[in-house]
């Protein structure tokens, strides 16, 4: 056979197979107002930078009628690429194919490209759009999804793991993106859920739309299963590309240095933060003083927002803050903020991210609510994920640092490196109030004029104990700083921390409070 | 997605000026449950109630008979007691933590 002939068919095996389902159905996705799955990719990755694999793959089922069936790349594309740079590993599910519905080969090609990104040491990156289980195939999409699942626990902590979810990931499907390190969704268009309306209103009676139950909002929002929200699926890449550059390839390399830059917002730290420990700030604000460009990339923006996570730069290296919100719940410490801190912290710690804590902390959130949803178990992750981490941790107390709180925000008793403290810290069991009314109960009760006598005693107790000289005396933290050397400061601590290394028992792993 | 209104909060006797979160505002006010009452602890559909009001009824005895989630529950009496009333008839559909039947 003459080779044009050849090259000819090649084409048009190829062509066939990069169309996906077709016009109609692509059609029909743009109506959706979600994008196909190839200019996703395209749209994600550095142009002219990604090299597919697996095109011409084909599922091996026979039965109801799918022996005459053709599925084009079996509904999900799989390659390889760089975004500013970074190799990465990526597939995007098809939704233009079958529903993008996973069978044995859709979900091997996927756990292929999972398997090469553990071998490379890069970011795997994988974009859901899928009605589910391909249910022609059975219990071999059952297997599909293990497998994957699999994986997904076996790379975490190894190299990062990026899930995008571009339109429905239900039922098990949806314990993937789960698995991973970040989730993106996008209003309108992600729905994740394991149980849907349908069922929902025929088991419990409850009516409830797709979007109420696991839409965007509701994720980012409620549940705190999505990490960043975007309302199209333009800013979503951009968000990726952005974390992209915050996080190494994988676990033995540090993220990129980039060049190292002063604070845009030059604002002075005092006037930031109230003298008063009863007054709210943003204390987003302090870290844009303080970081490299003020630049912050915040995660889990929406979600638990009474404590503040993200990646930013000092002096040209990625850090991880957590930080105490004023400004949402007091700043206090709940279940959903735990949770959030904690994982975050363990992300941190896996990939060689030096964590930076701010600390401005009244306590426990109170409430019979917190005490059912097991703020005890759930409170606990996150002295856990402290004490556990070895990466550079510093933290800086800005104001109030009480109780349990004080401890569990990476205080020197969980391992801190370095902790520092502005002249407003008070760090103490208690706010003044609760614990004069501790302290000096007798006192008061027996007062002719208790509410002043409880003023007293508030402003006896504030004197002496609602400063950080008590915890520096005890060597519990290593400077009281002010707060204009704030940067400086943090600043010689990463660079002097940057080979840290300290050691923990060995053991096959910890069993953290999950 | 914000809602930027300030409440104030008070944790360990002292009150903060705050945002609340959306999960912190969805909270429900706790209610101690009546140990006289006996509530449905799944939606479903009454298939037979067992109990008439004067009756002497064991701890553990089936009250109800409640179908949900294809399934045939009993519902038990939680003590001992006399049935004051029940709340439902048979082939009503209940939503979860409705009232069955009450003890005196």
């Amino acid at each position: 056979m003459p080779p044009k002939t050849r090259l000819g068919d090649y084409l048009e095996r190829k062509q066939s197979a990069i169309e996906g389902g077709g016009p109609q159905a692509t059609e029909k996705q743009t109506a959706m107002g979600k994008l196909f799955a190839r200019d996703r990719i395209r749209m994600l990755l550095d142009p002219d930078t990604f090299h597919e694999y697996d095109l011409f793959v084909e599922h091996k089922c026979l039965d109801f009628g799918m022996d005459k069936k053709q599925l084009p790349a079996d509904g999900v594309i799989t390659g390889t690429g760089k975004i500013a740079g970074h190799p990465v590993c990526v597939f995007a599910q098809d939704f233009t194919v079958a529903g993008g519905s996973l069978g044995l080969m859709h979900a091997h090609k996927i756990t292929k490209i999972m398997d090469h990104a553990m071998k490379l040491g890069v970011p795997l990156i994988g974009i859901n759009d899928s009605g589910g289980a391909r249910i022609q195939e059975g219990v071999n999409s059952l297997a599909g999804y293990g497998e994957i699942f699999y994986r997904n626990t076996l790379a975490s902590g190894v190299i990062p793991q990026i899930s995008v979810v571009l339109g429905p990931c239900a039922g098990g499907a949806v314990y993937s993106p789960a698995l991973t390190d970040f989730v993106f969704v996008v209003d309108k268009i992600s729905k994740m859920f394991i149980t849907g309306p349908e069922v929902i209103k025929t088991v419990l009676g409850e009516e409830i739309s797709m979007e109420d139950l696991g839409g965007a909002r509701v994720q980012s929002e409620i549940s705190g299963n999505a990490h960043f929200f975007a309302v199209s699926e333009q800013e979503c890449f951009a968000q990726i590309k952005q974390l992209v550059t915050y996080i190494p390839w994988n676990n033995r390399k540090k993220a990129d240095s980039f060049l190292p830059c002063l604070p845009r917002l030059t604002r002075s730290l005092e006037t930031i933060v109230p003298a008063e420990p009863t007054k709210p700030y943003d204390v987003r604000d302090v870290i844009a003083a303080v970081c490299d460009g003020s630049d912050f990339f915040e995660i889990h923006r929406h979600w638990a927002a009474n404590i503040v996570i993200g990646f930013a730069r000092l002096q040209g290296e990625t850090i991880g803050i957590v930080a105490n919100q004023p400004l949402v719940l007091a700043g206090v410490l709940d279940v959903d903020s735990s949770d959030k801190a904690a994982r975050f912290i363990r992300f941190c710690d896996a990939f060689n991210i030096p964590l930076v804590t701010f600390v401005d902390v009244p306590g426990y959130l109170p409430g019979v609510d917190q005490e059912h949803a097991g703020v005890i178990r759930h409170g606990a992750k996150l002295l856990y994920a402290y004490s556990e981490a070895t990466v550079p941790k510093i933290s800086l107390i800005l104001r109030k640092a009480y109780g349990g709180g004080y401890i569990a925000m990476c205080s020197r008793h969980l391992g801190a490196d370095f902790v520092f403290a502005w002249p407003t810290a008070e760090i103490a069991v208690m706010g003044p109030g609760g614990a004069a009314n501790i302290i000096f109960k007798n006192e008061i009760a027996a007062a002719p004029d208790p509410d002043a006598m409880r003023k007293l005693m508030i402003a006896e107790y504030t004197e002496k104990f609602a400063n950080p000289f008590i915890a520096a005396a005890n060597g519990h933290i290593d400077g009281v700083i002010e707060p204009a050397e704030t940067r400086d400061t943090l600043v010689h601590a990463i660079e002097i921390s940057a080979r840290k290394s300290e050691s923990r028992p060995a053991k096959k792993h910890g069993v953290p409070p999950f | 997605m914000d809602d930027e209104t300030l409440h104030r909060l008070n944790i360990d006797g002292t009150e903060y000026e705050t945002r609340l979160t959306p999960t912190f505002a969805r909270r429900q006010r706790y209610v101690a449950g009546d140990a006289h009452h006996v509530l449905a602890r799944i939606p479903g559909v009454i298939q037979k109630v067992n109990v008439t009001p004067g009756e002497k009824v064991r701890r553990g005895q089936a009250l109800v008979v409640l179908e949900a989630m294809k399934m045939q529950n009993d519902v038990a009496s939680p003590r001992a007691g006399v049935v004051r009333r029940a709340h439902v008839t048979e082939g009503e559909m209940v939503v979860k933590g409705q009232l069955l039947v009450e003890l005196e």
